[in-house]
């Protein structure tokens, strides 16, 4: 039988324990009392909570929180994370640097870890014009990396050169041209009748002699009497489907009377030689890439060796 | 105040008192829910003084429990049950099974470096983890399964904590002796020799700590292998620290909580509680054969007046938790039926039939109180309950094996390029990127064909081969139990219009598979 105790708690015949004084529809709880070495659990957690509030920061102060004597902090511990991650990739970093850039596809595991070091910086230092996906940009000029056209050469060594001098760019030799403004020269007919011949060379328009005859006058001494184009002056393929600048007559126009060129940075200057050695392997992976073999021809575009 | 063990005037026992410790107390009722003629759920006096004098506890001191050696039909079982459990569970990893060149040659291994699952011709990947999750859901149901059927048996054999209990206990009876030898050292004071005693059982408790957590680490890398490692100090600093922090738990929780982690730790008394039902087959004290208790020597001079059980406490001296069973069904009880072998022994002695204590569900209980037949615990274990969870166990297994035997080892899986959808080549033709990953999961090298169906006039080229090389089929070797990702561009003439298509991955090998995998390609709009 319940022995009744003031505040509605009693004791539970059958255990002899204490209930805890409520009822939910007849049902009680027992106040079982604890085993003794959880309640010594309990005390070891607040000497462990006293000792990590002494070693780790805790107790927030008007400016930062209290620092801890261990001296931990998140910050610290991520630039630590950081640089051990430094260090994991001085190997592969090591091993671009002494390796032409022409013999990095050979070997595949290296390629790989470039490929991704190049696709991390890409999104770092060349989206900005590039776009993500590296597509370029058809209004700006921007040139889309994905294609397999190239202004300045599309194997790797010429691609390296390119990041590493940028285009366009003062004080260097290479990489330079520029194309003269034709306001002026030519009267309107004569302007429709070269951009006409232009759109011929890919087949958008009729050919036309006049424009034939103007193009080769003026033209095509950096575009090529077939619209080859140049890449030892940057100069655009014309007789592509690749338009850099708009494939209409006006653009076209526009372009002649007042020329857009261009010009990109010169990586060397911002980036250390092993991630444009990585960017150089992704733009080169992007599907457009050339092979090398056209480059050792031409001993204008051997790569300058950083010291 | 009259003598409640003095027979009264008419001849009867006044059974509403009883005297214990030097204190009376009541006898009548037992729990206020279970009262009256339901016997198999009473409950008997515990053996703690009236509750009318008990001071209000902040804590409960621990009672080492130091239980009697018995054998008997159970004990063998559960001797039987603890070789196969810790055979089991020490010698798996040592299992090899040959995978051929390409895959580890260890029966069960789990692999985390590099994300794989080995269980003898099974391997499972990370994707394929809902087989893992098939195989908890089982476990699950299958305790369900046993819950209902024979009530706790998962506590008072197999559990894992009643395995290494049950080691320690013996380890306990081998250094120190039996139950009394125990308690007298226990209660002794600290001389030389109790040091030397303890010292040398602490030092096997933790050499069997350290052997259950050497083995853990064995499934998780080649054996053999790691246990050279081990011992050369090689070994990866998470071996050693597992391996410390597994001796730790097991010496604590096996050599010293022991019943505690049962009691008050572990939650699945509680959900076993509520899985049994009245056809659930438990361990109980047949109070109304047992009760009253009296000696022999009693019952002999008062023929009648004494049930069969003589309060010889053998059945709670057996007990590896320390209770009573004869106060009833409680939490402390794990169904490991040693004190049926220690009962049955005493009745076998005293020349009474066996199974005052026994495993009864609590219907038959009843209907034998009422005076019905003792009914054979094994007629509780088929009902439709136990069949039904049967059938689904069955059921999630079949399945399983079946999805098990049907499943690809071959699987391809597009991603298209978003950003730029597409891009104009220089004669005009459109081309796409795409993301391939060819998944080969068998244990050798494969050589794949990707070929493009659908899309006419469309070719492609890889990250591997040259634009030059583009044509409608590419062969690509795709490394044992790896996936490859492959970069595929794909090339369309002037012209194409936006459109469906579908890649076709197919494989050789011993058994020839092959997947498909549709997805779209984009075109300029004109």
């Amino acid at each position: 039988m319940a022995n009744k105790q003031s505040d509605g708690k009693r004791i539970d015949e059958p255990t002899g324990t204490e209930t805890v004084g409520h009822e939910w529809d007849g049902i009680e709880e027992l106040d079982t009392p604890m085993p003794r070495w959880w309640l010594w659990t309990l005390y070891l957690t607040i000497v462990w909570a006293i000792a990590y509030v002494i070693a780790y920061p805790a107790w927030p102060m008007l400016h930062k929180a209290t620092e801890g004597v261990l001296g931990w902090s998140s910050r610290g511990q991520l630039a630590e994370e950081m640089s051990a991650a430094d260090l994991a990739r001085v190997s592969v970093g090591e091993r671009l640097a002494a390796i032409d850039i022409n013999k990095v596809p050979a070997n595949d595991a290296l390629m790989q870890q470039a490929r991704a070091g190049g696709a991390a910086a890409f999104k770092v230092n060349c989206v900005q014009c590039h776009g993500a996906g590296a597509g370029g940009n058809q209004n700006l000029g921007y040139p889309n990396l994905n294609d397999d056209d190239w202004l300045w050469g599309g194997d790797m060594a010429s691609i390296e050169y390119t990041i590493e001098h940028g285009i366009r760019q003062p004080g260097s030799d290479r990489r330079q041209s520029q194309m003269p403004s034709f306001e002026g020269m030519f009267d309107s007919a004569q302007l429709d009748a070269v951009a006409q011949h232009v759109l011929s060379l890919s087949g958008k328009a009729k050919p036309n002699r006049a424009g034939a005859q103007l193009f080769a006058d003026n033209c095509a001494v950096c575009h090529g009497s077939r619209g080859d184009g140049n890449r030892e002056l940057g100069a655009p393929r014309l007789n592509d489907a690749i338009w850099l600048r708009g494939n209409t007559a006006e653009a076209i126009k526009a372009q002649m009377l007042n020329p857009k060129m261009g010009a990109m940075p010169a990586w060397g200057e911002r980036l250390d030689p092993m991630t444009i050695k990585m960017l150089t392997v992704y733009v080169h992976s992007l599907g457009g890439g050339e092979d090398f073999v056209e480059v050792a021809a031409e001993p204008g575009d051997e790569v300058d060796e950083q010291p | 105040m009259s003598n409640p063990d003095e027979p009264r005037g008419d001849g009867e026992r006044d059974w509403s008192l009883v005297v214990e410790d030097g204190v009376a107390k009541v006898n009548e009722p037992v729990s206020s829910a279970v009262a009256d003629a339901e016997a198999a759920t009473r409950r008997h006096e515990p053996h703690e003084p009236s509750r009318q004098h008990l001071p209000e506890k902040l804590y409960e001191p621990r009672r080492q429990v130091h239980n009697k050696r018995i054998d008997g039909p159970f004990r063998r079982f559960k001797w039987f049950v603890m070789l196969v459990t810790l055979a089991i569970y020490y010698i798996t990893p040592w299992i090899r099974w040959d995978r051929g060149a390409y895959a580890p040659d260890q029966a069960v291994l789990v692999d985390l470096a590099n994300r794989r699952f080995y269980m003898f011709s099974i391997e499972i990947w990370p994707q394929e983890f809902y087989f893992v999750a098939g195989l908890l859901i089982m476990a699950g149901i299958g305790l369900f399964l046993v819950t209902s059927a024979v009530g706790r048996a998962w506590c008072g054999y197999a559990c894992p904590q009643t395995v290494w209990t049950d080691l320690f206990q013996h380890i306990d009876r081998f250094v120190d002796g039996d139950r009394n030898a125990r308690m007298r050292l226990d209660a002794a004071p600290w001389t030389w020799g109790k040091v030397l005693r303890r010292g040398f059982k602490w030092t096997i408790y933790l050499i069997i700590g350290f052997w259950t957590g050497g083995a853990w680490i064995m499934y998780f890398a080649d054996a053999p292998t790691l246990v050279h490692d081990f011992w050369r100090g090689e070994a990866a600093p998470v071996a050693y620290i597992t391996v410390a922090v597994l001796t730790l738990t097991t010496v604590t929780l096996g050599g010293f909580m022991r019943e505690q982690v049962c009691i008050y730790m572990c939650p699945w008394p509680r959900i076993q509680t509520a899985m049994m039902d009245e056809k659930s087959l438990l361990v109980t004290y047949k109070d109304w054969r047992g009760e009253p208790r009296g000696s022999v020597k009693k019952s002999e001079k008062h023929p009648g007046e004494f049930g069969d059980c003589i309060d010889c406490t053998m059945c709670v001296q057996v007990c590896p938790t320390g209770i009573d069973i004869r106060e009833g069904p409680q939490i402390g009880c794990i169904t490991c039926a040693l004190c049926i072998d220690a009962c049955d022994r005493v009745m076998k002695d005293i020349g009474r039939p066996r199974g005052l204590i026994d495993y009864a569900t609590l219907e038959d209980c009843q209907a034998e109180a009422a005076g019905g037949e003792v009914r054979s615990p094994w007629k509780a274990l088929f009902r439709p309950r136990t069949l039904v969870y049967l059938g689904i166990w069955s059921a999630i297994g079949a399945a399983m094996l079946f999805a098990l035997g049907t499943r690809s080892r071959l699987d391809l899986t597009v991603a298209a390029d978003r950003n730029p959808p597409y891009m104009l080549m220089s004669d005009g033709a459109v081309r796409n990127s795409y993301t391939l990953k060819l998944r080969n999961m068998s244990s050798e090298p494969r050589d794949m064909h990707i070929a493009i169906e659908g899309l006419d006039g469309g070719v492609m080229w890889t990250d591997s081969t040259a634009m030059d090389q583009a044509s409608r089929v590419q062969d690509v070797t795709v490394p044992a139990d790896e996936t490859r990702t492959v970069r595929a561009y794909v090339r369309a003439p002037d012209g194409t219009t936006t459109q469906d298509f579908a890649f076709l991955l197919s494989g050789g090998g011993e058994r020839p598979e092959s997947d498909r995998a549709e997805t779209r390609f984009d075109a300029p709009e004109e």
